[in-house]
């Protein structure tokens, strides 16, 4: 009776198919640990997991690029040993370790910012815009920005360095230009590389959250994945991981055919 | 006298080139190493964090598997608990130097194995062409539809926990990305005049490949597989922690994270100290892989 209730008595390969024809229509089955829709409890998730992933992404690139573009215009000074120091660390820290390092200083020790959670009201009703609300995205968003603020200080530096070192740069300083006026031209010329590191990073955000969210009990994809898993839900799990790889492989095509449209010489 | 002024004008071999030295390659790369003390310094960390897990039963103080009611989640330095002791009792400072057998064998052996397979694959991807590096080079674009963490966390929440099937994740993680540095080396080196010379004198495909390709792509895929293994250790802790590696009462850094979680409000600290293992681990292997990356001279 189970047996033909799941559709188990069929051969795997069948199985699959019956499944893959359901999702091309939007149906994900049930979950078996809640009974409710896949689809409904995998996009209230992911809608959590945009908003972490995103103001992560957005947090890093603001300090990155700034610290990084200062970085680049100074190789080989102590500045800049300093700016790459922080990015080696941002990249070879455990960001789960970090998430409980942060929750023992600002919410045990100091008592300032909520340790888990979304607030009383959960997601329902959450605004990030409300400080109220606000600071439960605080710790988390740090905590993800770790490894974009590596990563994009380190394509940033290399980048305006590069920029700085062709000849264009030397005609703009011939014809009289302000420094700050060439540093609008280097920036204008670094930007699309370190705005396409950003979106991979996003990308790599979006499926690779489990381990912050779970510590943070943030009812987002990287949550439902950890709690499927443990409670074997498999349509959950199949559900969450085939979406988390579309928006991955989407991202990056996007990422592709924008800089191709942004600069054309990559085109060939 | 003709002769003296002869031998006069005739200048000696050594005044003509000044004994210039020709160093080869790994020379080269060795002479840049030796004075680079930050690459060697944190080399020589590695060093020490990679003996000290192998003499763990010389260094450790006390039993790691000994726990004890009484003395649960002390703080640093009480009694002769010099790191404290865990949820259990157990003593710290022994656990962190255990873990460091399985954490580092969970980030080094992975990495290992999949230069091997992926470093294979991609030279034959590479040397072969045509429809055999389509094949191989497709099956690989599979796994980039996955962000790494993701990809191991399915693969090892498939399989189940425990410490065999968390290595078997990771090397399958990392197979892919060697694979493609691999198939890029290559191909670049295949179409080279030197290749072609080679084989015009009548070297056969495999000496060819034993002696120009490799010598000419062994040197990426190592930085590369040298960048991944702080990833690795990074990923296999976090494995760990998510319950899907290392089994208890086993000792490994992500899983004390994990299981002295819950003690964060009665002893902050103690419950951050695996952590600063894993980041001290990774920011080494991080360093000396770019130090390494600098001397070889390989852009990626």
């Amino acid at each position: 009776m189970v047996k033909k209730a799941y559709g188990f008595d069929k051969p795997i390969a069948v199985q699959y198919g019956i499944w893959l024809g359901k999702v091309l229509t939007g149906d994900f089955g049930m979950s078996i640990a809640t009974g409710r829709p896949v689809t409904e409890e995998l996009f209230r998730a992911l809608a959590n997991t945009v908003m972490l992933s995103a103001g992560a992404v957005i947090a890093a690139f603001s300090l990155a690029f700034v610290i990084g573009t200062f970085a680049g215009y100074r190789v080989g000074t102590p500045s800049d040993r300093a700016v790459t120091g922080i990015a080696v660390i941002g990249v070879s820290i455990p960001n789960y370790w970090l998430a409980i390092v942060l929750v023992i200083i600002f919410a045990v020790e100091l008592n300032v910012l909520p340790a888990t959670g979304m607030g009383p009201r959960g997601s329902e009703t959450f605004n990030p815009f409300q400080w109220d609300h606000f600071k439960y995205l605080i710790l988390p968003i740090i905590t993800l920005s770790l490894i974009p603020i590596g990563i994009i200080t380190r394509t940033t530096r290399s980048a305006v360095a590069e920029v700085l070192n062709q000849d264009f740069v030397e005609t703009l300083r011939a014809k009289g230009l302000m420094e700050a006026e060439i540093l609008l031209h280097v920036v204008k010329n670094a930007l699309p590389q370190v705005l396409a590191v950003m979106g991979l990073q996003f990308g790599y955000l979006m499926g690779g959250s489990i381990l912050v969210e779970t510590i943070f009990t943030w009812p987002g994809t990287g949550f439902l994945l950890n709690k499927a898993i443990l409670t074997r839900d498999l349509p959950v799990l199949q559900g969450t991981i085939l979406i988390l790889a579309i928006i991955f492989v989407t991202t990056n095509l996007v990422i592709d055919l924008l800089q191709t449209a942004v600069d054309p010489r990559l085109k060939r | 006298m003709s002769d003296a002024t002869v031998n006069n004008l005739q200048p000696k071999a050594s005044e003509v080139a000044p004994a210039l030295k020709v160093r080869s390659y790994w020379q080269t790369v060795g002479y840049r190493l030796r004075y680079d003390y930050m690459t060697l310094f944190f080399g020589f960390v590695v060093i020490l964090i990679i003996l000290s897990a192998i003499f763990a039963p010389l260094l450790a103080p006390m039993d790691p598997y000994q726990s004890s009611m009484l003395n649960r989640l002390k703080p640093i330095g009480y009694k002769d608990f010099i790191l404290g002791t865990d949820e259990l009792g157990r003593d710290i400072l022994s656990r962190i130097l255990y873990g460091g057998r399985i954490s580092l064998t969970m980030g080094i052996l992975p990495v290992f194995i999949a230069t091997v397979i992926g470093g294979l694959l991609g030279i034959i991807a590479g040397f072969v062409g045509g429809r055999t590096n389509m094949t191989i080079m497709r099956i690989m674009d599979v796994f980039y539809a996955f962000p790494s963490i993701l990809l191991a966390v399915a693969i090892s929440g498939a399989l189940g926990g425990g410490i065999f099937n968390g290595m078997m994740s990771l090397t399958l993680v990392f197979i892919p990305p060697l694979c493609r540095v691999a198939e890029t080396a290559t191909s670049q080196v295949r179409n080279l005049d030197f290749v072609e010379a080679a084989r015009a004198t009548g070297a056969s495909t495999f000496s060819i490949i034993r002696v120009h390709i490799l010598g000419n792509v062994l040197g990426p895929i190592l930085i590369y597989s040298s960048s991944l293994v702080s990833v690795s250790i990074l990923i296999a802790s976090g494995l760990s922690f998510l319950g899907l590696g290392v089994t208890p009462p086993e000792p490994d850094w992500g899983l004390m994270l994990n299981t002295l979680r819950q003690a964060i409000y009665i002893q902050p600290v103690i419950c951050a100290l695996p952590g600063v293992a894993i980041l001290v681990t990774s920011i080494c292997f991080n360093l000396v892989s770019d130090g390494l990356r600098s001397a070889m001279d390989v852009r990626m």
